[in-house]
């Protein structure tokens, strides 16, 4: 039976990584691009009350799903125009973004507060699911889990093995250049950071309706910050986001066991604990195989004004 | 004068003989109330190197990128073998078989050499069709590349290499280069050369974009000289002398430089004793053992191929590498190895890195606030310690007058200054300090002639008013006119010091390769 409890723990630890996965590739696509969207937390918790609101209203959990990543979408989209399109400052408008998401969530939230809603559908295939010991974690998931992993691979998948995510790559590296070839810079910037805003949202929504399925004010609690940290400590690698939001959830799992334990070690250094390991690791991490070159994207935060 | 006001009559529209390859007519473009080119006229035929030649900012890179199809033109045509044509973007003049090699390298750093190439390759091609052919280029033209190297591992020369595989990958009837010497060693450029010929014999057009005259002399047959935006005259240039070209280029004949006549060397300003410095990274090169001498009213020359120690030598001068040593580095007798750069500045020091842009100013910021990031030391730029913005303006005025640096607006960022007004600025920020000792690395890289023979002349007469003066430089012309002495950097050792009027561009040329004669500077 103790394959059953490591089962269930890792549903836990893959569940809490979910929603950093979904932002943090996401805002990895943004980055890759060049635009530095500060903003993952507003458009993620706009995502998420929204999408609880349209569920509530239409009864579909798919309908809230596309709502809150079209949310998301939505704001990126009013970034976009600020940042690619008039060429305004990436940090300061991120920063306006997350605010203003803030508000808004609360202002569509506001009739939603306190109601719970049925957590979105598991999947269930009979027999495979009912498997002891990998059933479950495999066959018996949420959409939403299903759509991160997917999301990983294909964007590990576009970003390296097709044409349009090397000009994405090489537009992130040095828009100067890129711009000097004829690649359309600011329009794979905006379509990129289009991409950031419904993963952030949707990120949001699996909280709002699967993580704890219901909306109450500043239920992001910061993830918003910790997937952009995921992305920089993860030097910009889809895998290595998946991996150190798994790491995460796995720190932040654990913490509560020992909480629940009493290991006589204060609350609060137990609760600081997933931050800590992650950033050690994924900085242990780009610190082993850096040569030359720059991690980041070279142009990333850099605003693009072409001239004709 | 008189040569070139007849050279300037319009070029009339439609010449006798076959349809130009390509054509530009009237081209117009302005940048707001600046009108980078006026009027321009240029037909390009296939099998021809056609030559631009022209000053920093008189418009050749403003009308390459309208034939490559980055820039509108406000009036004007383009046409392709007598049709005009429209270029609204690289796409469509790629289509129509125009290639460009550019000379700020349009590469991505943290991309390989074939993930650069594949960015402008057809929709279709596979990694490995690609791999492929970049190969059998290699083999045919001689343009060597390893696929999946990153390009910041490159050296200038390789960099150069891959945009030519990738505009010949194309297939182009023309080619067009911008200014492509201007970051090669001899013989790199030596090696470029074949490939050119080469593709000219293959019948495709080239527009050779320069204002190296010995080399658009060599290596084509008809020049456009451009002006201030206009066309002033088309010509051969084998039957032009490279005063004459200069002439047309600059509007009047290029002064020459008066070299220092009987200098009269003062005491010792500059020494360094046996300095050995580490290798800094992965790609610098350590320094071995580097001793010299500069005295007052002295020009030393360092020769040197990029990369052997040129900028480990003038950080270690300037102060921006401490030596181990406090004793390896003497100012005027003062030990200062331990000293930054300022304190080196205070004690009379200038330094002039080879980089202008983001080394030698800080692009996006003014040009008194560059006056002021390097002369603060020096000049009564601060009071208790604040900024007084009125004095950093009237140094910065001075400079540019004195140095007759052209710029757009009283106070512009240095970055959209041309590189030759740039470089004017620089180097005048430092001479304007009446420096006891001046240390230049790469004075005139990239600057047009008449520029650098401002900046040269500017050189001397700070020597002949007794001021000890090291120049780093890659060009040896350069050194044997302005040097009374050169010595040669190569693999970061030193070798001796001699006497400019008792070596030879030879002599020099077998130390910079490093020839098993390349003695170490003797031990004091």
């Amino acid at each position: 039976m103790t394959l059953d409890i490591v089962q269930m723990v890792l549903v836990t630890v893959l569940a809490a990584a979910t929603p950093l996965i979904l932002a943090g590739i996401g805002e990895l696509v943004a980055e890759r691009s060049g635009v530095l969207n500060l903003g993952v937390e507003g458009m993620m918790i706009f995502g998420a009350a929204v999408s609880f609101a349209v569920a509530m209203q239409t009864g579909s959990t798919v309908l809230g799903a596309l709502g809150g990543a079209g949310a998301g979408l939505l704001l990126a989209a009013l970034f976009g125009i600020l940042t690619v399109g008039l060429a305004a400052n990436q940090v300061a408008s991120g920063l306006s973004l997350t605010i203003l998401g803030l508000g808004l969530s609360g202002l569509v939230g506001a009739n939603y507060v306190g109601i719970k809603r049925d957590p979105a559908p598991h999947l269930a295939i009979p027999g495979l699911t009912d498997l002891p010991g990998i059933g479950h974690l495999v066959f018996g998931q949420d959409g939403f889990v299903y759509a991160a992993v997917a999301l990983v691979a294909a964007v590990s998948w576009f970003l390296w093995r097709t044409r349009a995510g090397l000009m994405l790559r090489a537009i992130g590296d040095d828009h100067v250049a890129t711009h000097a070839l004829g690649l359309k810079v600011r329009r794979v910037r905006f379509l990129s950071v289009l991409f950031g805003g419904a993963c952030a949202g949707l990120g949001g929504a699996y909280l709002a309706l699967a993580y704890t399925p219901f909306w109450s004010p500043g239920m992001t609690a910061g993830r918003g910050w910790i997937a952009l940290a995921l992305v920089v400590f993860a030097s910009w690698r889809p895998l290595r986001v998946a991996a150190g939001a798994l790491l995460f959830g796995g720190a932040t799992v654990l913490q509560l066991h020992a909480q629940a334990a009493g290991l006589g070690l204060p609350g609060q250094f137990l609760s600081a604990l997933p931050y800590l390991a992650t950033i050690l690791a994924l900085v242990l991490l780009s610190l082993g195989q850096r040569q030359g070159g720059s991690l980041a994207p070279a142009a990333l935060g850099r605003v693009f004004t072409p001239s004709r | 004068m008189e040569a070139v006001r007849s050279l300037s009559a319009p070029v009339p529209r439609a010449k006798a003989g076959p349809t130009p390859l390509f054509g530009a007519y009237g081209i117009v473009k302005r940048f707001g109330s600046f009108t980078a080119n006026d009027g321009v006229d240029l037909e390009i035929r296939a099998g021809e190197i056609h030559a631009l030649l022209g000053e920093n900012g008189a418009g050749k890179s403003t009308l390459m990128k309208i034939l490559y199809g980055l820039l509108e033109p406000t009036e004007g045509v383009v046409t392709h073998k007598g049709d005009i044509v429209q270029l609204p973007n690289p796409e469509a003049a790629r289509q129509l078989g125009i290639g460009m090699v550019f000379q700020h390298f349009s590469l991505c750093e943290n991309l390989t050499v074939a993930e650069n190439i594949a960015l402008v390759m057809p929709k279709d091609l596979s990694g490995r069709a690609l791999a492929d052919r970049i190969a059998r280029l290699g083999i045919d033209y001689g343009l060597h590349l390893e696929p999946d190297r990153p390009v910041w591992s490159l050296s200038a020369g390789e960099r150069q290499r891959i945009e030519i595989v990738r505009c010949l990958l194309q297939d182009p009837k023309l080619v067009i280069l911008d200014e492509p010497t201007s970051v090669l060693t001899p013989g790199e450029a030596e090696a470029l050369f074949t490939v050119l010929e080469r593709l000219r014999q293959e019948g495709r057009a080239l527009l050779y974009i320069s204002h190296r005259l010995d080399e658009v002399r060599r290596l084509c047959v008809r020049a456009t000289i451009l002006r201030a935006g206009k066309v002033v005259g088309t010509c051969n240039p084998r039957e032009e002398t490279a005063r004459s070209l200069a002439a047309m280029m600059v509007g009047n004949a290029v002064r020459a430089v008066t070299p220092q006549e009987g200098a009269t060397l003062g005491k010792e300003r500059l020494r360094l004793d046996r300095l050995a410095l580490p290798a800094p990274g992965l790609h610098a090169t350590a320094l071995r053992d580097v001793s010299l001498s500069v005295a007052g009213g002295e020009i030393l020359g360092i020769a040197g191929i990029a990369g052997n120690g040129q900028a480990e030598l003038f950080a270690a001068l300037s102060g921006e590498t401490r030596a181990p040593d406090r004793e390896a580095v003497r100012l005027d007798g003062a030990p200062v190895g331990a000293l930054g750069i300022n304190a080196r500045r205070r004690l009379g020091a200038g330094f002039v890195p080879e980089e202008r842009n983001g080394h030698a100013a800080a692009p996006l910021m003014s040009l008194s606030e560059n006056a002021l990031l390097s002369r603060h030391p020096t000049a009564p730029l601060t009071r208790f310690g604040l900024i007084r913005p009125g004095a950093a303006r009237d140094l910065a005025r001075r400079v540019i007058e004195a140095f007759d640096v052209r710029k757009a607006g009283p106070d512009p960022a240095a970055g959209t200054l041309s590189g030759g007004n740039l470089q004017k600025f620089v180097v005048g920020r430092e001479i304007l300090a009446e420096p006891g000792v001046l240390v230049i690395n790469q004075p005139t890289w990239g600057v047009d002639a008449a520029a650098a023979a401002h900046i040269r002349q500017a050189v001397i007469d700070l020597a002949a008013r007794g001021a000890a003066i090291l120049v780093i430089s890659q060009d040896l012309d350069e050194l044997f006119e302005i040097a009374g002495s050169i010595a040669v950097l190569h693999d970061g050792t030193l070798s001796a010091a001699v006497p400019s009027a008792e070596t030879t561009r030879e002599a020099v040329g077998l130390l910079m390769g490093g020839s098993s004669d390349a003695a170490p500077a003797p031990a004091p």
